[in-house]
């Protein structure tokens, strides 16, 4: 299965970002993974939290434009060429990556690279069939 | 030098019998020849007979842009399709534009218009002008271009933009006479000043700058750098484009060809007509145009008339510089725009609310600068960048192609544009002009 992630989308003026991630704390919600993709005028803040539903409603009450993808979450072993390999595998199958970022699984310490394609299903299914582990959820 | 003294210098009140003999000819043409005119008299029960007085325009009903808009391609059309010899339109930038259709006889009045507006400017047939107004349906090239042949003067036609190839002509061919817009002008001073050009040192001694709104202070700025006279010409497409009137060397208000164009000045809110020196709405009624005349034409631009002993000589009535408009549109680079053209834009976009707001700005290189901030649907929000780009990248096609300018696109998150019922704080006109 898909790993959930939230985006939201955040105008480039300063406070911002401490006003997401404010709302995401009063209301109890941990961040377990994050990055921002920046534009000029424009970041799109991705993160991957405790509780999904949770989450998009307090930011959709707070205005902020949320939305919900599917990405995958791959544990990458946290040695020379870790990602090299992971990468490989992609390219032999002909996926394509739109972006990716990293975290940790908090439970067993392992490092994980979290990736969105096109297609996470068929992503997936070649996961599996090339022996890496991909998990569903980061609880 | 005057280019028509027995016109331009005629004592005001012989001048008025020449106007209402040329508006009751106007009047009956327009209601014998064109559906549109007739209608519109019939409806209020005026007859071309019912105009024994210049003051009895006022019987006439008041035409619009929509009208014109309405009337698209050639419902204003008064003589034989075959008589019409060139045509313009607007940019045309809500998609009907409106349509200029002049015959042999308009382009000889409208080049006449224009020449005595080089004159006015002390050009003369010994000048050469670089005219950097657009050529093409703009009447702005041609107009300028007409005017400059009917001088005898040299036209240099290199149109709008190039700034490398007007540097090199305005050095290379002598050029004496600069026209184009007046934000142009402190661009081309600027990149003068980068190429090491010193303008100061080059034949130029003056210019006309029109077609779009521009300022006392923009006009010591201009002379300052370029080291010439600068001069206010004014005109509209619906008319014929430049030439309706120009500063003469007094620099102190604008001629108006009175015996092509009767000027009034209304409240625009009741339509009355105020007397001269009181500040209201332009309106223009063609007294000397045949293949599509304009009755009461509201122009929108607010000004005044007046009427002083000008030393030049010219006893042409005046309009003061323009002190702004009536309606919303703005003048970016000398493109029109209203921003419901945008809303119309916007609507049509997917992912877009129509929800803006448009920041008019004129910046370091003194070039009108257009941002137009938008807010993301939600629904179209993507946790993509690419995505996000294609977005915007797609309405600055959009807006390019169908405005005709170049804006910036800000995407905003939903709701952060203040709501407001009225148009005004759509729109952000921080231009020092």
């Amino acid at each position: 299965m898909a790993l959930k992630q939230i985006s939201v989308f955040l105008e480039n003026k300063s406070g911002r970002l401490a006003e997401v991630t404010k709302v995401i704390g009063d209301a109890g919600i941990n961040l377990l993974g994050m990055t921002i993709a920046d534009t000029a005028d424009f970041g799109i803040l991705r993160i991957i939290v405790t509780d999904y539903e949770k989450t998009m409603k307090v930011l959709t009450e707070n205005r902020f434009t949320a939305k919900m993808t599917d990405v995958l979450a791959i544990e990458v072993s946290d040695t020379p060429g870790g990602l090299s390999h992971i990468m490989e595998v992609f390219c032999k199958n002909n996926i394509n990556i739109e972006y990716l970022y990293f975290t940790i699984d908090r439970r067993s310490g392992k490092h994980l690279v979290i990736l969105k394609t096109e297609d996470p299903n068929q992503a997936l299914a070649m996961i599996a069939s090339n022996g890496l582990t991909a998990l569903s959820s980061l609880e | 030098m005057i280019f028509n003294p027995t016109a331009e210098c005629m004592p005001v009140p012989e001048r008025k019998e020449l106007q209402l003999k040329k508006l009751r000819e106007t009047v009956s043409r327009a209601y014998k020849n064109c559906g549109f005119y007739k209608n519109k008299m019939d409806r209020v029960g005026v007859k071309p007979e019912d105009i024994q007085t210049l003051e009895d325009i006022s019987k006439l009903p008041f035409t619009t842009k929509d009208e014109l808009r309405e009337t698209y391609p050639y419902g204003l059309l008064s003589v034989p399709l075959s008589e019409i010899r060139e045509v313009h339109t607007s940019s045309g930038t809500t998609g009907i534009p409106v349509v200029g259709l002049y015959t042999e006889h308009d382009l000889r009045m409208w080049g006449e218009s224009a020449a005595r507006c080089l004159a006015m400017t002390g050009a003369t047939k010994d000048d050469i002008i670089q005219n950097g107004y657009g050529y093409g349906l703009f009447t702005g090239g041609l107009g300028i271009h007409h005017g400059g042949r009917t001088l005898g003067a040299t036209v240099i036609p290199i149109s709008a933009g190039n700034t490398p190839r007007h540097l090199q002509m305005l050095r290379d061919f002598k050029t004496t006479t600069l026209t184009c817009t007046p934000s142009y002008a402190l661009y081309l001073a600027e990149a003068a000043r980068e190429a090491g050009v010193d303008l100061s040192e080059t034949a130029l001694c003056r210019g006309l700058f029109g077609a779009e709104p521009w300022s006392e202070n923009m006009r010591i700025q201009i002379e300052k750098r370029l080291g010439i006279k600068a001069y206010d010409i004014y005109g509209l497409t619906e008319i014929i484009g430049p030439g309706v009137a120009c500063e003469c060397t007094e620099q102190h208000g604008l001629h108006i060809h009175e015996d092509f164009f009767y000027p009034e000045i209304i409240d625009p809110k009741t339509g009355k007509a105020l007397p001269e020196g009181e500040k209201g709405e332009l309106v223009l009624t063609t007294i000397d145009k045949t293949g599509a005349p304009l009755l009461r034409y509201r122009t929108k631009d607010i000004t005044y008339l007046f009427r002083d002993a000008c030393a030049c000589g010219r006893t042409t009535v005046k309009i003061h510089r323009l002190m702004g408009r009536n309606d919303d549109m703005l003048i970016i680079r000398g493109v029109n725009v209203f921003p419901s053209q945008i809303e119309e834009i916007l609507a049509a976009t997917e992912g877009l609310q129509p929800h803006y707001q448009i920041i008019v700005d004129r910046t370091g290189n003194h070039l009108d600068s257009i941002e137009l901030r938008v807010e993301v649907d939600e629904a179209s929000f993507s946790d993509e960048t690419k995505e996000m780009e294609a977005l915007r990248r797609r309405l600055q096609e959009t807006i390019k192609s169908k405005l005709g300018i170049n804006a910036k696109i800000t995407l905003m998150e939903p709701k952060s544009i203040e709501r407001s019922t009225g148009k005004s704080q759509r729109i952000i006109d921080k231009r020092k002009i």
